[in-house]
């Protein structure tokens, strides 16, 4: 998969409680969650992110509370892959089982500039700064990870295995 | 090589003699929990999924607990999906108020869970049964939905840090003074994609609820579980809580569900090794926007404030009240000043009106809630205004946490919350 757009630079400790402040949780809409992205950060990221668009963030991003809201928010608001140092594991794992690409990447993270250009491609791992000229190589997914992603989240990712189980089951 | 407790109760829910730090593993989950938060997406992915029943009716646990009583009408409709989805599927445990109390107070008190277990919920602060010598950690709704599908969860394994708190505690410092000066020391990744286990004298010495204390905050270091062998302190709250309570043996085998007693071996893997010497901590405060910020409350300096919340899953239970009450009893605090305390759970309530500690709260000029998360996340029961300040037993003094983003959240233990609340700035109980 390869996306594209421009970067939304954000700093370490990127908390959950800034992607999506715990007044909004009384819905689970991505679009009315989206109007609130990142607003403890940014006041104004929501009204600026275009579809396509890259969170970049530095080490922890998505730390505190386990709320999927939050990465559903940053989905909502079209965001195609957030990037980070490091990331928060609640947060990691939620992205990975509702299927927003994330990446890790401490370099790429570091050097990206607020509004730079990049194009990622998702099966190579990797990621270009266009705007910098500059390649950055992304340890890929270990297995398992990759087999949750490529059936497009956890949720399609049980119902085909349980579907194979009960085929074999059915067989036997 | 010996293995860690947690390796040792993951392996055992896979089916396995033994796992690897890194390893990749599905495992069976003895008890999956929800919320008024993330529960409505869990129940909605649920249904997608053609599915029409959970994978056992007494494994599920609901508790609506943030935002209830509800605070508003939509509030009202997320709590209402959790009662529906209750009743559809006969849950054996599902708690409407009245009978609801703080998730994480609240399933060990109901001996839900137990040493030996393997738990998820969905609530980072699902950490805290590590106190139990159980593997439990927060996931997401989609994680929820999942298990309550297959009972099983994908789980990388862990590496572990052991944490040896050596010596004695001084006066007024309890489990959630350990764990702010660890996480001060550590930072908030400090512990990230790991298991924090916390050994050593002083924690042998640390009643459950401080221990509750203590394991709730390892999420704030990053970690993905706290957990705390099991021994005799713990073989007695079990006894009294857990009615499916038989000591089984060790390692654990995966379907006796319920209260085994692992330990870690001598010779176990650990990825580091930290050893603090607890005659040298003292209460502690962390200063916001972050857990890592502390200060030893001698060196705070003049922190005026507005408001003080007793309260939470991480300082809600017995053993808070009793210590705030103790501070607070026969004084009053400044009349611009809030106290706000919150029992815990409905049992931690009806045994402090039954002690005499909610006549202390209220005659000091606190008010005394029924169980919620309420301010904590800033939800209801206590949302700050621009500017203020507000001293909190609770967990997360993130930026705006508690209401507005200007606001600010000073986070210690009970002691020092009832001690500036009547000082009306932050104080050492020794002021008092």
């Amino acid at each position: 998969m390869r996306l594209k757009g421009r970067v939304h630079k954000f700093g370490d400790d990127v908390n959950t409680d800034e992607i999506i402040p715990a007044k909004y949780l009384v819905t689970t809409d991505p679009k009315e969650l989206a109007k609130h992205c990142l607003e403890g950060r940014s006041k104004d990221f929501a009204k600026k992110v275009k579809p396509g668009d890259i969170v970049v963030a530095g080490r922890n991003f998505g730390c505190g509370s386990s709320r999927e809201h939050a990465p559903l928010a940053i989905k909502g608001c079209g965001v195609s892959c957030v990037i980070a140092s490091s990331f928060a594991r609640i947060f990691f794992r939620n992205c990975i089982n509702m299927g927003l690409p994330i990446l890790e990447s401490e370099k790429a993270a570091k050097e990206a500039k607020q509004n730079d250009n990049w194009k990622i491609d998702l099966s190579k791992g990797e990621i270009k700064n266009i705007t910098k000229k500059r390649v950055y190589k992304v340890q890929p997914f270990p297995k398992f990870l990759k087999r949750i992603i490529s059936s497009g989240g956890l949720m399609s990712y049980i119902s085909s295995k349980e579907g194979k189980e009960r085929r074999k089951r059915k067989a036997t | 090589m010996g293995m860690t407790i947690t390796e040792k109760i993951l392996a055992a829910h896979t089916n396995r003699k033994r796992v690897e730090p890194g390893e990749f593993i599905e495992a069976k989950v003895d008890i999956a929990l929800g919320n008024d938060i993330t529960a409505p997406l869990a129940i909605e992915e649920f249904r997608k999924s053609g599915v029409k029943k959970v994978f056992d009716r007494s494994k599920v646990v609901l508790v609506p607990d943030h935002f209830t009583p509800n605070k508003d009408a939509p509030s009202a409709q997320q709590a209402k999906i959790l009662r529906d989805f209750a009743k559809e599927q006969n849950l054996k445990y599902y708690f409407d108020v009245g009978r609801m109390g703080i998730e994480h107070a609240l399933l060990p008190e109901q001996g839900i869970v137990g040493p030996g277990d393997l738990i998820i919920g969905a609530d980072s602060h699902t950490c805290t049964y590590g106190a139990l010598g159980a593997f439990s950690a927060g996931v997401g709704s989609t994680d929820l939905a999942a298990v309550m599908i297959t009972g099983k969860l994908w789980f990388k394994v862990p590496e572990t840090i052991r944490f040896i708190y050596r010596g004695k505690l001084n006066k007024w410092v309890s489990g959630k003074d350990l764990i702010l000066y660890t996480i001060g020391d550590i930072g908030v990744d400090g512990a990230l994609y790991k298991t924090m286990e916390f050994t050593g004298e002083a924690v042998s010495s640390l009643s459950m609820d401080s221990r509750f204390s203590m394991c709730n905050m390892a999420i704030e270091a990053g970690a993905k579980s706290g957990i705390i062998a099991p021994d005799k302190i713990t073989l007695e709250y079990a006894k009294k809580h857990c009615s499916l309570f038989q000591p089984k043996a060790d390692p654990p085998l995966a379907d006796t569900v319920h209260c085994s007693l692992p330990t870690s071996d001598p010779d176990a893997n650990y990825c580091e090794i930290r050893e603090y010497d607890c005659s040298k901590i003292e209460p502690q405060v962390a200063f916001p926007h972050l857990p890592s910020n502390t200060k030893p409350v001698s060196e705070v300096g003049n922190i005026p404030l507005d408001q003080v919340v007793i309260g939470s899953c991480t300082n809600g239970r017995m053993e808070d009240l009793r210590i705030a009450a103790k501070v607070l009893k026969g004084r009053k605090i400044p009349s611009y000043i809030r106290l706000i305390i919150i029992p815990a759970t409905q049992n931690i309530y009806l045994q402090a009106v039954k002690e005499g500690l909610t006549e202390i709260f209220l005659e000091a000029g606190g008010v005394v809630s029924t169980p919620t998360c309420g301010p904590c996340l800033g939800g209801h029961m206590g949302v700050l205004a621009e500017g203020e300040k507000a001293l909190a037993t609770t967990n997360r003094n993130f930026k705006g946490r508690m209401g507005h983003p200007k606001s600010e959240v000073y986070l210690s233990n009970p002691a020092v919350a009832a001690a500036s609340a009547i000082k009306g700035r932050i104080a050492h109980p020794t002021e008092i």
